[in-house]
């Protein structure tokens, strides 16, 4: 039975290798929180009898695409839903091989809790510490650190706390160090279904939460630390054709918050061109509304009349915000096609687009040791300190201090493939 | 101080940001507008979206001719009730051409659509094609981008797809290229129910619980119709019956309901055990790929 109604939404990723019982643990939400559906579940089964097993193998829940089937392997991000009631979920799935780092920081750019799965036999591995790293890097306030396959360690309880123990200690050290984050640790048997929706019995000297009350009771409300106004502008409404005469003149500026409030009559001005004004009106769709919350898309109405076009940003007039023609960013490359500092790159960033130069590049990251390397060029999967250089100013914040104005993604000017991502320093 | 939207609000925002993206960033999209549910929660967020001012961008419907006269009543009332462009892609027109070719006469055209469509962005030269796609429906969907990017021949390569993180969209195309843009990718089929409720939409009649003629064929209902005979030894029944999607008629079977409002379709919705394609959608019953080869092919 799905629960009907959801108070907010909660977007989280899992990490970890098919070995660590991912696909197991996302099945095993899905399944105790009867998300899976008869027809669905059917499927599975007659699947899980053709591979000769007994049980009903709930990693095939996210098998996706027939390519990956036949190959036995996740080649993308997948998106899965479920909700409780108090709350509407959003798993952004990630595979967790080494060569698809792109796929987890994809996965991590949207997610405000990251599931770190350890296998509670091999402890803590390099992958762990890549992931922690990333999940680290795009910016995730709020990790999970799961210790699964308990059930094959006899659900010992000095084991789970030398793991964890293991983990405090290399967390400390791993960058960057600057942004506060919230860690827990549960151990669990996701093939069980121990300490998933259900305690199980076998694991009574937890008393800590299950992995879904975690979920449940996670509190996101204060991850935005920039209370600053953002709006980016995306579009300009002026119907001046329209059979209404009353909306000849009308001009309205529509974009959604990325942080901060926004109130009538408060006084704004708009960058870059430094012009100020006020806050006249602001409506969702056709009602008006006094005040304006983060990521509500927005219709405002100023009370003077100035010029303002798609990829401007309205921000409360006395905002200290950088317009800036360079800076430096950790960049995550995608593309199979090397990245060349002789060329010319497109950057996206909120509702503008500006064409971009590498001025340097700083530094790599060796993802497995985690160590800062010297670099010359920049391959797939590489993440990077990159040094950049516009033609055109763009309106930005640290993507430490704002994820929706310190982030942007890097587009081949002749293919249109996006080939990078970047956090701003 | 109120800090977090709900979900519908959520999932309304993120919708309007997707299609202001596209009207952005674009120069010629289309809205694809079935008269179905899905398609008519896109029309409210554009509504939310855009007005005062006009869509950005014309609606069009592909019809493969075999419809519920409810549904294209319903379209064209709605059209005009919103003062908005509709064009109509016909597959009908594709088989006068001979670019769609049936195999026989009472094969079901679901898949020929693709045809009609790719035609029609050829003709009209649109860059972007807004689509009422749901990433819960099936699995192949679970891993499409928001802006999922085709080529000159429609096709969507799962493998070589561009990377979309944060809220940034790379809507960015050639000539002959194009991107499927879906604004509800984040929503369920329960999320849809909901926001109708909300909103107080209005939806063609048939997806509340009516009588209706049907047989029974291999585990689904198919309702007696013109393009759907009787087949010899079946035997009609005459049950009250609601329809999950509506679509071309020889792939779009009803479920057994009492359900006739918004409110009881919710309940209902909450309880029930079977998914709204496995339910509903004969064309998807036929392998666990159909989906995934369907849009390699160029379907939305």
């Amino acid at each position: 039975m799905h629960k009907i109604i959801n108070d907010s939404v909660l977007r989280f990723m899992t990490c970890g290798s098919v070995d660590d019982g991912k696909s197991t643990v996302i099945g095993r939400l899905l399944f105790d929180t009867k998300t899976i559906l008869t027809d669905t579940l059917n499927q599975i089964e007659k699947t899980s009898k053709k591979k000769g097993m007994t049980d009903i193998d709930l990693s095939l829940i996210t098998d996706g695409l027939q390519a990956e089937r036949e190959q036995g392997i996740t080649i993308d991000v997948a998106y899965r839903y479920f909700s409780t009631g108090k709350r509407k979920y959003i798993i952004a799935d990630a595979p967790g091989h080494e060569q698809y780092t792109r796929n987890m920081v994809t996965a991590a750019s949207t997610a405000q809790l990251a599931i770190i799965l350890i296998d509670a036999r091999k402890g803590i591995l390099t992958q762990t510490k890549r992931h922690t790293y990333l999940a680290k890097l795009l910016g995730i306030k709020h990790i999970i650190v799961a210790v699964n396959k308990m059930d094959l360690i006899h659900y010992d309880e000095n084991l789970y706390n030398n793991i964890c123990k293991e983990y405090e200690e290399f967390e400390k050290n791993i960058l960057p160090q600057n942004a506060p984050i919230n860690i827990d640790f549960l151990p669990m048997s996701a093939l069980k279904g121990d300490m998933i929706v259900d305690r199980g019995t076998s694991m009574n000297w937890y008393k800590g939460s299950t992995l879904l009350e975690f979920l449940e009771n996670l509190d996101t409300s204060n991850d935005i630390k920039e209370s600053s106004l953002r709006l980016p502008i995306q579009f300009v409404c002026r119907p001046r054709k329209s059979a209404d005469e009353k909306l000849h003149d009308f001009r309205a500026f529509m974009g959604r918050i990325e942080s901060g409030f926004m109130k009538v009559h408060d006084k704004i001005k708009v960058l870059p061109s430094g012009y100020k004004s006020s806050i006249k009106e602001i409506r969702i769709g056709e009602k008006v509304i006094e005040k304006a919350i983060p990521e509500q898309s927005v219709t405002v109405l100023l009370s003077d009349e100035i010029d303002i076009s798609r990829g401007d940003m309205i921000v409360h007039y006395d905002d200290l915000i950088n317009v800036s023609k360079e800076f430096t960013a950790m960049v995550c490359w995608f593309s199979e096609t090397a990245l060349s500092s002789n060329r010319t790159y497109l950057l996206m960033h909120a509702s503008q687009t500006s064409k971009a130069k590498i001025t340097a590049i700083n530094f790599k990251v060796n993802i497995s040791s985690l160590a800062s390397e010297d670099a010359t060029e920049l391959k797939t999967n590489d993440i990077a300190s990159i040094s950049f250089k516009l033609a055109q100013p763009l309106i930005v914040d640290s993507y430490t201090k704002n994820r929706g104005t310190g982030a942007f993604i890097i587009v081949d000017e002749s293919s249109y493939h996006t080939v990078g991502a970047g956090m701003i320093e | 101080m109120k800090k977090l939207l709900t979900h519908l609000d959520w999932l309304e925002s993120e919708a309007i940001h997707i299609m202001r993206e596209v009207a952005g960033q674009c120069s010629n999209p289309v809205l694809l507008f079935s008269g179905g549910k899905d398609s008519l929660c896109l029309l409210r967020i554009a509504e939310k979206a855009f007005r005062p001012g006009r869509f950005p961008f014309p609606l069009m419907h592909i019809d493969t001719g075999h419809n519920y006269s409810e549904v294209i009543n319903f379209r064209d009332k709605k059209v005009n009730d919103l003062g908005e462009r509709l064009i109509v892609a016909s597959l009908e027109d594709s088989m006068k051409k001979g670019t769609v070719v049936l195999k026989s006469n009472d094969e079901p055209r679901n898949k020929y659509q693709s045809i009609t469509l790719l035609e029609a962005i050829e003709e009209h030269e649109f860059d972007c094609c807004i689509g009422g796609a749901r990433r819960d429906e099936e699995k192949a969907r679970a891993k499409e981008r928001i802006m999922s990017f085709r080529d000159e021949f429609g096709q969507w390569d799962p493998k070589n797809q561009r990377p979309e993180l944060w809220d940034l969209y790379n809507a960015k195309t050639h000539k002959g290229e194009n991107i499927r843009a879906f604004p509800i990718s984040n929503w369920t089929e329960m999320d849809v129910w909901q926001y109708i409720e909300r909103e107080n939409l209005e939806l063609p009649a048939i997806y509340f619980a009516h009588k209706r003629e049907i047989v029974r064929r291999s585990n689904s209902i198919v309702p007696v119709t013109e393009v759907t005979p009787v087949k010899d030894n079946e035997v009609i029944e005459n049950i009250m019956v609601r329809f999950r999607t509506v679509g071309d008629i020889t792939c779009t079977a009803p479920v057994e309901s009492n359900a006739d409002t918004v409110k009881k379709i919710i309940l209902e919705t909450a309880s029930t055990s079977i998914s709204e394609r496995g339910a509903t959608r004969l064309d998807d019953q036929v392998s666990e790929s159909s989906m995934e080869l369907r849009k390699k092919e160029g379907y939305f």
